[in-house]
């Protein structure tokens, strides 16, 4: 039964991401993108569990180097996408 | 201990809010950055929640990998120039994905009692994000063109490629069938390891063939596909803000997707696959002869102009001439000139390129017009400047049928009063196709670098 309640929270959050999506402007696609970078470094939190779990190493090693790529996203997407959100200026 | 629990899913509950919010707030540049940090905070209050998750033993590790991942991606975001966005968001993709790669191998190494179901999502996990992964930094290479000995920036391919590339699939299912079937037997690890080298290999095999003219599509997919990755990780770990976020990238990328392959006037499969085909070359001879016009000439006619439209290209951006084209635009609107920008959705390397250039230059946002609202007034335009852009302006997309760009949506520069074409020599677009536009009578050709030509120009104005 949870997998058809993971099926449903999916299907729903696509339709709602074509929504959104669809109504952000072309002259923003670039900062949408990098933005995305960064909202899909929320695997984060999925490796933290394995990052701090010392009864297994290599399930920690393969977590702790998860957690560092997803940070990177995380941190790197964000930053640049507000760099070059805050280049857009109106008259 | 059920309590944390609740708390923890209850807060995501609340950073997916944030998400959705920080994505609505994008629909318009001046509440875009707002939208940003919002979702930011979403994203901090996450992992913040998450730190307190009861099966945490030890946080030695996780500390030392988040100040470590700060410091890179924060030093990557200071120090990345504009024109690398490209190269940067493609790079993001592939370590995007390669985290959920990661995350759902220590899944398997940690569950010993794994059921099918739960086996077939980890391994999804894992492909979509072996191939984003590899996908990306081959994209990466191409668009860099560091590695120009290893990977041309064009498209490579290899007698029997296909047959290569359909081994490799029907291997991957094999393996992936072998780990749901016997999980936990001492061949396991055998296979898991090769199903995710064959995922790598896979990801090269399918980005190598994509010419580098392409790579916009490719960036796009491979941004949706790092999303895709999180969601299937997201449904292996029973995470529902994994899946919430991971969908919302997902959908993301894939309209991005659709607009650039809608502006090339190509489906996503003839994108994807026609590196295999035999290029074939078109004979149409364009008649006609050039007019070039010296800089200093230009200066008369854009003194006269009542209404401009500039229409940049990849081009303006390794000439670096968004900054003195700006200056340019002020001189002209000095002179009750009306300046406006038309851009192509295809122009620059990636969606939105040219926009955030010209951003940086400091032109204000109002004036960035989409190719339907410049195409709408074309004809009122004095003068339609194009700067380094080729096929994007391309009349044979409209003219000549047979051209391989025939049908495809252009800005139809040549339809304005006089176009001043500014370009180094003579060369044909990416496309390599050529440009009847060059030999149209109310065109101009004003060669040299295009930094050079408009700073020419605006001396012309200053004196």
């Amino acid at each position: 039964m949870s997998f058809i309640y993971l099926l449903m929270i999916l299907m729903l959050a696509i339709f709602l991401g074509f929504e959104l999506i669809r109504k952000v402007p072309a002259t923003l696609h670039t900062p949408l993108m990098s933005g995305a970078n960064a909202v899909s470094g929320i695997t984060l939190i999925g490796a933290i569990a394995y990052s701090g779990n010392e009864n297994l190493l290599l399930a920690q090693i393969l977590g702790s180097v998860s957690v560092f790529l997803a940070t990177i996203n995380v941190v790197g997407g964000y930053m640049v996408t507000d760099r070059m959100l805050a280049m857009f200026k109106s008259k | 201990m059920l309590n944390t629990e609740l708390i923890i899913n209850a807060v995501y509950v609340l950073s997916a809010a944030l998400f959705i919010l920080g994505l609505k707030l994008l629909s318009h540049p001046s509440t875009a950055r707002r939208g940003n940090k919002l979702s930011a905070i979403g994203m901090l209050v996450a992992i913040c929640v998450t730190l307190t998750d009861q099966n945490i033993l030890a946080y030695e590790w996780i500390i030392v990998a988040i100040i470590a991942g700060s410091a890179v991606g924060a030093f990557i975001a200071k120090k990345v120039q504009l024109t690398e966005m490209p190269e940067m968001v493609s790079l993001l993709n592939g370590v995007g994905g390669l985290a959920s790669l990661l995350v759902a191998l220590a899944m398997l190494e940690t569950d010993t009692a794994i059921d099918s179901y739960l086996a077939i999502i980890v391994l999804l996990a894992i492909a979509i994000g072996g191939i984003t992964f590899s996908g990306s930094v081959v994209a990466w290479a191409k668009l860099s063109g560091k590695v120009a000995k290893l990977i041309s920036s064009g498209s490579t391919v290899f007698s029997g490629q296909a047959f290569v590339n359909a081994f490799i699939v029907i291997a991957i299912f094999v393996l992936g069938a072998l780990v749901v079937i016997y999980p936990q037997t001492a061949n396991s690890t055998v296979y898991v390891y090769s199903f995710v080298a064959l995922c790598i290999v896979l990801g090269v095999m399918l980005v190598i063939p994509i010419g580098g003219a392409d790579m916009p599509v490719v960036i796009s997919l491979l941004n949706s596909y790092s999303g895709l990755a999180a969601c299937a990780a997201g449904m292996a770990l029973n995470n529902n803000l994994l899946i919430v976020a991971g969908a919302l990238v997902g959908a993301s990328g894939i309209i991005l997707t659709s607009v650039m392959c809608k502006a090339m006037n190509r489906s996503l499969i003839n994108v994807l696959f026609s590196g295999f085909q035999a290029v074939k070359a078109t004979e149409i001879k364009i008649e006609g002869e050039v007019k070039p016009l010296a800089a200093d000439d230009a200066y008369y006619v854009l003194e006269a102009a009542q209404s401009v439209v500039v229409i940049p290209g990849y081009g303006m951006a390794v000439a670096q001439a968004q900054h003195a084209m700006k200056e340019l635009q002020v001189l002209l609107e000095e002179n009750g000139a009306e300046v406006v920008y038309g851009i192509h959705p295809v122009a620059g390397r990636m969606p939105g390129h040219m926009n955030v250039l010209l951003a940086e230059a400091d032109v204000p946002y109002e004036l960035l017009l989409e190719m339907d609202e410049v195409n709408a007034r074309m004809a009122n335009f004095d003068v339609a400047i194009v700067i380094g852009a080729n096929d994007v302006v391309n009349p044979a997309a409209r003219e000549i049928e047979g051209s391989p760009i025939y049908g495809m949506p252009i800005i139809n520069a040549d339809l304005a009063k006089n176009v001043f074409i500014l370009k180094r020599g003579m060369a044909s677009g990416f496309a390599g196709i050529e440009n009847p536009l060059f030999f149209k009578d109310n065109a101009r050709m004003i060669f040299g670098d295009a930094k050079d030509t408009i700073n020419t120009i605006i001396r012309q104005f200053s004196d």
